[in-house]
């Protein structure tokens, strides 16, 4: 006989494909999946942008602090330097795996939490009477929305943390603005743009399926439903550390 | 008309239905009965698809349930209307989408098509004015009404009501239970409430289904029940004092 814990993980594993089995389906009614998908866009991308924009600028300008505190003192390596290393940090790391998991504590408990609720207050079950596939309804929109708004987040990211970057070293005197920007353009492998997108497409995935799986198949009340979101956000951001390992050694390695 | 034929249901090893059988009429209210835990949630929900029973099969207009293929179940689930418990209507949504929820997923209704239906169902519940309330802004008696309006929209061939009076005055209770009553009467559907309150069931039950443990205790009309001599049906109705009061008044007399 298989150990207990080895039987629970395949059996949750394939209670999580089947429901992706059933999310991948045509939608019912296109008509209802356009408006839900939008909704969806404001719901977890419009307003995830605020928390991108402020955590990126501040960690954009830590970086930066702490590139040309590493490089100061130092004879041989310039101070535009400071702006290159910090960009290279935020495109490769900071921005798509980061970001993501931040995004795993606002976005993934939103999604157990409010998929939970309907779980417990018999919706989902209403929707299944009435014959909707609830895992393609509540899921699909909810997946398509974040696929297609994580690249910007992400984008708006990069961007943001640069410009932190570059009002922390003008200000802190660590180089002046035609340094950091003469930084910036030296050689970039465009492949880290890409390298980054695949990320955060990935994590998308992650953190929507994760957190939908855990609400989707809750068993009990309002207690269940807290558990479930915060399983949720270990979950989801457990996976994503792993997955960061395996792309970065399949991508980069 | 829908038939059940040999229902059994187990959950864990424990069995909650045991070898239920029984016929409920179109154009009938026909009462589900017993105390909490009898299985009779469980039956009803075996009676709408949401449950699989372990073995039996439903007759739907003398369909087998088992013998439908996906596509034939999935019509099936158009012509059955359910009302939960709790209401379990959708808290992103107002009162208007809430009742067009199923037009907008099945039919090919234009906008306009579907606010008039809307309004008829309104109506028809003695709701009109609501339409941009959400449910949150309603007393549970309402949400019930909207939850009816919901079931009936699609013209439903069956209706099922899953405790329609629990949490509601006694006042509410009769006007829900009048409501149901009528829609039955008017639109010809085969109604399956189940409830554990005595006054619905000598107020609407035309046919009524006593479960006890899991099993078929006793079947009968509200005429027959207060002469029943079955000892489960007895302890069960003359648990309620204001019906033990009036059976000692009879005899009494």
């Amino acid at each position: 006989m298989l150990p207990k814990f080895i039987v629970k993980f395949f059996t949750k594993a394939g209670r999580y494909f089947i429901l992706l089995r059933r999310a991948f389906t045509r939608p019912q009614s296109w008509r209802v999946f356009g408006r839900l998908y939008m909704r969806e866009i404001d719901d977890l991308g419009f307003n995830s942008m605020g928390i991108v924009t402020f955590l990126s600028f501040f960690v954009g300008a830590v970086v930066a602090l702490q590139m040309a505190l590493n490089l100061d003192g130092s004879a041989i390596i310039p101070k535009y330097y400071t702006a290159y290393a910090t960009r290279e940090t935020v495109v490769l790391e900071f921005s798509p795996t980061i970001i993501a998991i931040i995004l795993c504590g606002k976005i993934g408990s939103f999604v157990a939490s409010s998929i939970g609720t309907m779980r417990v207050t018999e919706q989902i079950e209403a929707l299944d009477v009435m014959g909707v596939n609830s895992a393609n309804y509540l899921l699909l929109p909810k997946i398509a929305a974040m696929l297609s708004f994580m690249p910007i987040l992400i984008m708006t990211s990069i961007v943001t943390a640069i410009f932190g970057g570059w009002v922390a070293a003008i200000t802190s005197g660590t180089c002046t603005s035609a340094e950091f920007i003469y930084g910036l353009r030296m050689p970039f492998d465009t492949f880290y743009v890409t390298y980054a997108m695949i990320k955060s497409e990935v994590f998308a995935f992650v953190l929507v399926t994760i957190p939908a799986y855990f609400g989707y198949y809750i068993n009990g009340g309002a207690l269940d439903v807290g558990k479930a979101s915060t399983n949720a956000v270990v979950c989801s951001s457990t996976i994503i550390i792993i997955l960061n390992y395996v792309l970065t050694q399949t991508l980069l390695g | 008309m829908l038939q059940a034929i040999n229902i059994c249901k187990s959950f864990d090893g424990k069995q909650v239905l045991k070898d239920i059988s029984s016929t409920f009429d179109a154009g009938k209210t026909n009462l589900i009965i017993g105390q909490s835990g009898a299985g009779k949630t469980v039956f009803l929900k075996s009676l709408t698809g949401l449950i699989t029973p372990d073995a039996g099969d439903i007759l739907y207009g003398g369909m087998s349930y088992n013998a439908m293929s996906e596509d034939e179940k999935n019509n099936l689930r158009h012509e059955i209307g359910m009302v939960f418990q709790g209401g379990a209507l959708f808290d992103s949504m107002d009162v208007e989408e809430n009742v067009m929820f199923p037009l907008m997923m099945f039919s090919s209704m234009s906008r306009s098509e579907m606010r008039d239906r809307v309004d008829w169902a309104l109506r028809r519940v003695n709701l009109p004015d609501v339409q941009r309330k959400t449910p949150a802004e309603l007393s549970g008696g309402m949400k019930k009404r909207v939850a009816i309006a919901r079931g009936i929209i699609m013209n439903p061939k069956y209706l099922f009501c899953d405790e329609p009076n629990s949490g509601l005055d006694p006042k509410t209770s009769i006007v829900i239970d009048q409501l149901i009553s009528e829609i039955t009467h008017e639109y010809g559907m085969t109604t399956i409430i189940n409830t554990h309150d005595m006054n619905s069931v000598m107020e609407i039950g035309e046919k009524i289904i006593f479960l006890k443990g899991g099993r078929k205790a006793w079947e009968g009309t509200s005429a027959e029940i207060l002469e029943a001599q079955n000892t489960d049906i007895v302890d069960f109705v003359y648990s309620s004092p204001i019906l033990k009061a009036l059976k000692e008044s009879k005899l009494r007399k």
